[in-house]
């Protein structure tokens, strides 16, 4: 497999590991008993796609359990905390919709037959945008609900989109070996959020989407705080016996 | 109105002696004693309880799972509990109880959920040994429910058991791995079926001479063995499989009864059981604090959704009012 479409599976599939680690837990803790099964079952989902990803790269295990924090390649929206129910929902609806038209895009793309590792990317992508859709199904029913529910809910959904605003400019950083026209991935990804925003009568956020410090910092290995507390959780028990087999 | 008087109730009892007497489902709008609808209940609820209650101690490893496969599997088990509480709480409504009553008496300890739950996942093994154990005498416990009077229950338990076979297969294979593992690990699995032995045991209930309920569930064909016939039943089936995962169970007294063809067992240590039951097993306060602040907490998440629906509702009322006004224009 090439440089560059190594490079492509760790940043795909690390965001994918990461926002499935972060869903994973909230079970036994989501605010309804259909939430436990949906939240789980995107988890699930996300935790496949890492597992085909990585195995691109290399033992699955190794490269989620014994890298250090600076090695992961995701972006920064996918390691922040779960927050309240509305902050996980935001950062479901920022993710999903960039993975839903990300992966459309992969999977379209002309097969090239003697390229292996770019025809394993791209049937990768057929398979999960399909999931990938009712991610963002799921994430777009509750951002209208909370954006168009109480008060309460309101404003909780609006602190959570405003606070995650600034990690979504990371989402459109080119990433080697992910052969797509980025520019418009952003516009399009840009005119999809709107869209559901307004439906939910939430005001598109105003702040930047990127700061000096976080733009592409994830794809670099450069993490927020509460990512290595994350990784500690992860990977204290598989480093605890090196060389086990479980 | 019309009043029910003494002869048709009789006559509707008659009726309903007749198809469990036959083997016949009950179904949700049959007519049923009381007492039937209220024993069902309790016992639809406290399963349910459980599923939800039991997702805790085996989320407290998703987190630290470790390998990738081993934390797909765990959280595929803690999604179908969640699933298996969402069909129980449906059933439970056949009988005329909301999900929102059962929650509301979970939360103020008026039901109670399965007991096992109080006690703590302290290692990976435990996982394990919570599959391969406690699954495994869920399953002892809920495959003769499959054939139970109520319908709407049976059917349900058939789906439950299924995957429930699943769970206890996986926390025998992952219990494996580990005995067949580094010293450290085949250790930390006899740790874990050490601890968790003796409180599977006790899942099946008090010893039949002191069970309450027991002797009319079986009239009513709710329940179809005795407690201790299910524990017997349970231990024949652990023994040869410990023997095969190279694991000892910490019981002196266990062991093959050529006469009676089961094996001996020692005696259950009932203080125990009535402790935790009581409210004084190790989890009991975390388990429900855990499940009281994530319902208020998710509270407004829900009044949200309610609200939503409600708008929603009205709009649509004012689409077709609309649509009306239009045609008769």
């Amino acid at each position: 497999m090439t440089t560059s479409l190594n490079t492509a599976a760790l940043a795909l599939g690390d965001d994918a590991l990461v926002l499935s680690h972060r869903l994973g837990e909230w079970a036994g803790h989501a605010p309804v008993l259909e939430e436990e099964v949906a939240l789980a079952n995107i988890a699930l989902d996300l935790l496949g796609q890492a597992r085909v990803l990585l195995s691109l790269v290399g033992d699955e295990d190794e490269l989620a359990f014994l890298r250090e924090e600076r090695a992961f390649r995701n972006t920064q929206l996918v390691e922040q905390p779960n927050g309240d129910f509305a902050h996980t929902i935001a950062r479901q609806l920022y993710f999903s919709t960039y993975q839903r038209l990300l992966y459309g895009r992969l999977a379209t793309a002309d097969p090239r037959p003697g390229d292996e590792g770019r025809e394993a990317l791209r049937g990768l992508a057929a398979k999960a945008v399909k999931e990938v859709a009712y991610h963002q199904d799921h994430a777009e029913q509750w951002t209208l609900r909370l954006g168009d529910g109480t008060p309460e809910s309101h404003d909780r959904m609006r602190t959570a989109c405003d606070a995650l605003w600034r990690f979504t400019g990371e989402l459109f950083q080119p990433v080697e070996g992910v052969d797509v026209d980025w520019r418009e991935l952003e516009a399009d990804w840009l005119t999809s959020v709107s869209a559901v925003l307004d439906r939910a009568t939430l005001p598109l956020p105003e702040g930047p989407r990127t700061t000096a410090w976080s733009a592409g910092a994830g794809r670099q290995g450069v993490h927020t705080e509460s990512f290595g507390r994350m990784l500690a959780e992860m990977q204290h028990l598989h480093r605890s016996h090196p060389g086990a087999s479980w | 109105m019309t009043a029910v008087t003494a002869d048709s109730q009789e006559a509707y009892a008659a009726v309903f002696d007749a198809a469990v007497a036959a083997d016949e489902r009950i179904e949700p709008r049959d007519w049923m004693p009381e007492a039937y609808r209220a024993t069902l209940v309790r016992q639809i609820a406290q399963h349910a309880h459980s599923e939800i209650i039991g997702m805790q101690p085996e989320a407290n490893w998703i987190t630290r799972a470790p390998s990738l496969r081993r934390k797909a599997i765990l959280m595929a088990k803690v999604q179908d509990e969640a699933g298996h509480g969402l069909y129980l709480y449906s059933a439970a409504e056949t009988l005329g109880v909301s999900r929102d009553e059962l929650l509301d008496k979970l939360h103020s300890g008026r039901q109670k959920y399965s007991s096992i739950f109080n006690y703590p996942t302290l290692t990976w093994a435990d996982v394990g040994a919570i599959g391969w154990l406690v699954d495994g005498a869920a399953i002892t416990n809920q495959v003769p429910l499959c054939r139970c009077s109520y319908g709407p229950y049976a059917r349900a338990m058939i789906r439950v058991c299924k995957e429930e076979s699943f769970h206890q297969r996986q926390g025998y294979e992952a219990l494996l791995a580990l005995s067949r593992g580094t010293p450290a690990q085949h250790a930390m699995a006899q740790d874990a079926v050490d601890r968790w032995w003796w409180p599977s045991l006790m899942m099946f209930g008090p010893p039949d001479d002191e069970s309450a309920h027991s002797a009319q569930s079986m009239a009513w064909k709710i329940k179809r063995h005795s407690n201790d016939e299910l524990r017997q039943r349970f231990v024949d089936i652990c023994v040869p499989q410990a023997e095969s995962l190279g694991l000892t169970l910490p019981d002196p007294d266990l062991r093959w009864n050529e006469e009676r063809g089961h094996y001996d067992f020692g005696v259950i240590d009932w203080t125990e059981f009535r402790e935790v039951l009581k409210g004084n097993g190790p989890c009991n306060e975390q388990r429900i604090t855990q499940r009281r602040r994530a319902h208020e907490e998710g509270a407004w998440v829900r009044e949200a959704a309610a609200a939503y629906a409600a708008k929603q509702s009205d709009r649509n009322k004012g689409d077709e009012s609309g649509k009306t006004g239009e045609a008769t224009a």
